[in-house]
């Protein structure tokens, strides 16, 4: 059902663009149209694959490191008091410089190469991360936790038992934020200095008024973008397995 | 497993020779110009089912968190327990809410005492399935708190505060968000299951009172009084056709806006 509604957007979306295209009669070098740009994906195919690999490999691996530093960020912000106050200025203030100004010094400083894609993966994917689970960490259900001490609970039990699980839901909703923005990074990255990658290859096809061929590496890259997004969601739907469980059966079952 | 292994005869009646009370001497708590309790004494006796009645607002919850240590700042005066002056280890708490963790089993939240000490062991898993046996929840062992009704979810919390095998147990309005009936069985398996053990409820309900408490206590006003028990006749679970438990549930209920008034 989720992929049929998919396709019929895509389809709805690409008829759409079609129908510009011949309302307008735009010159194929400022708008091709959706045949020209499949043939430009058919002929350009081996160059986009590998350059959607170098782009996929900074993506996975900003999204892994961002969430791993973001999580052990907000749990770091939970167990101590001093680190908190200290640590988030820290994050409000780099998320209010533009990832897109830093990404000149991060290529800069860590080359031409992965790093700086990632590290620009990693800036953009760790805020909304730390910022949803610590919120999710900070509003346990107060009842659980005097409930966990009246049971002379152990601290450490506390935290693994109750409020990590009991944060999951939002640290899963930051998780598709984290999911539906990283490309934004991984290409910004791209685009300021590479020599691979699908950003990297729509700046070059741009430059050789190669439209059609750009906008199939558009296409790679939301195609790419979308999987994404979709494996995450369906691993966090998982990971809070009983969320859907509750809503469903709340009500069927009355006994 | 079936349950005739310890677990189905009612964890309190083994805690009952040594169930102490609870007495609480000259207690004071409060806010600045707001006091909730001043001078407040008070024993709830040891082995018998207490409960205190009072409207809204009234400082019962306060009560029962300043005994059970939830509660640990802020209040001078001495709460202790027969000879024991900590109250580490001697109470077991069940709230309003189910307070069941959605994400682990009906069994894993039976054991959840256990397994925040860092004990849980084989013996506490096979207790807590005799008990879910005995209580009629054998099936939903392995199932998540959400495939259960009310009712179902706080007859499990029941057990996680059995499990604990306190001998006081603070109990804070533990059926008023059942329906009339499920409310009934939920009170017999409880007066079953406790039996034994010292028992403070805190409730809105007078014949929740009239069929379960030993004596009840109608607290009432602001710094908080609590009044003369009254003791009805006869042990609980008292039914609640029973025609004293109307006669009484009159009384109480004057008592109750005697309080209101002054």
């Amino acid at each position: 059902m989720k992929l049929l509604r998919l396709g019929c957007i895509v389809a709805g979306l690409v008829l759409l663009w079609q129908g510009i295209v011949l309302a307008t009669g735009a010159p194929a070098y400022i708008l091709p149209g959706p045949l020209r740009v499949a043939r430009a994906l058919l002929s350009h195919w081996e160059s986009l694959l590998h350059h959607a690999g170098t782009t996929l490999v900074e993506l996975v691996g900003g999204l892994l490191l961002g969430t791993v530093l973001g999580a052990w960020s907000a749990l770091a912000m939970i167990a101590s008091r001093p680190l908190k106050s200290w640590l988030l200025p820290v994050l409000v203030v780099s998320q209010a410089i533009p990832v897109f100004a830093l990404a000149p010094l991060l290529v800069l400083w860590m080359g031409y190469g992965m790093a700086s894609k990632i590290a620009m993966a990693v800036l953009i994917i760790f805020f909304p991360v730390t910022a949803a689970f610590y919120d999710g960490l900070r509003s346990t259900d107060p009842e659980w936790l005097e409930l966990a001490r009246v049971m002379n609970a152990r601290p450490m039990a506390v935290l693994w038992h109750i409020r990590i699980p009991a944060a999951l839901p939002a640290f899963a909703s930051g998780m598709r934020v984290a999911t539906a923005v990283a490309p934004i990074g991984a290409v910004v990255g791209e685009w300021v200095g590479s020599s691979s990658g699908l950003g990297f290859y729509m700046l070059h096809a741009n430059a050789r008024m190669q439209i059609d061929v750009m906008f199939a590496a558009l296409a790679v890259l939301a195609a790419m973008a979308l999987t994404l997004y979709f494996l995450v969601d369906w691993a966090m739907v998982r990971i809070v397995f009983w969320q859907a469980d509750t809503t469903a059966r709340e009500k069927e079952v009355e006994s | 497993m079936d349950g005739n292994d310890g677990g189905s005869r009612s964890p309190g009646e083994r805690a009952a020779s040594r169930a102490p009370g609870v007495f609480l001497e000259r207690v004071s708590f409060g806010f600045p110009g707001n006091p909730v309790f001043r001078d407040l004494d008070f024993t709830v006796p040891g082995g018998q089912w207490t409960c205190l009645i009072g409207p809204s607002g009234s400082g019962k919850s306060t009560l029962l968190r300043l005994i059970s240590g939830s509660l640990r700042e802020g209040f001078s005066g001495a709460i202790h327990f027969g000879g024991h002056r900590s109250h580490t280890g001697l109470t077991a708490w069940m709230a309003q809410k189910d307070l069941l963790l959605p994400w682990l089993t009906v069994t894993e939240n039976v054991c959840l005492g256990a397994r925040l000490r860092g004990r849980s062991t084989l013996e506490t898993r096979t207790k807590a399935l005799a008990l879910l046996a005995d209580v009629g929840l054998g099936e939903y062992a392995r199932a998540l708190p959400g495939a259960l009704s009310g009712g179902m979810r706080q007859r499990a919390a029941l057990l996680r505060t059995l499990m604990e095998e306190r001998p006081v147990i603070l109990m804070d309005e533990p059926f008023s968000a059942l329906d009339a009936l499920t409310r009934l069985k939920l009170q017999d398996l409880a007066a079953r299951l406790v039996r034994g053990s010292t028992v403070l409820m805190v409730t809105h309900d007078p014949l929740e009172a009239l069929r379960l408490g030993h004596r009840i206590h109608v607290m009432t006003g602001r710094p908080a009084c609590i009044g003369e028990p009254l003791v009805p006749p006869g042990s609980p679970p008292r039914k609640a056709a029973d025609p004293e438990v109307f006669a009484l549930q009159a009384e109480l209920l004057e008592r109750l806006e005697g309080g209101t008034d002054r």
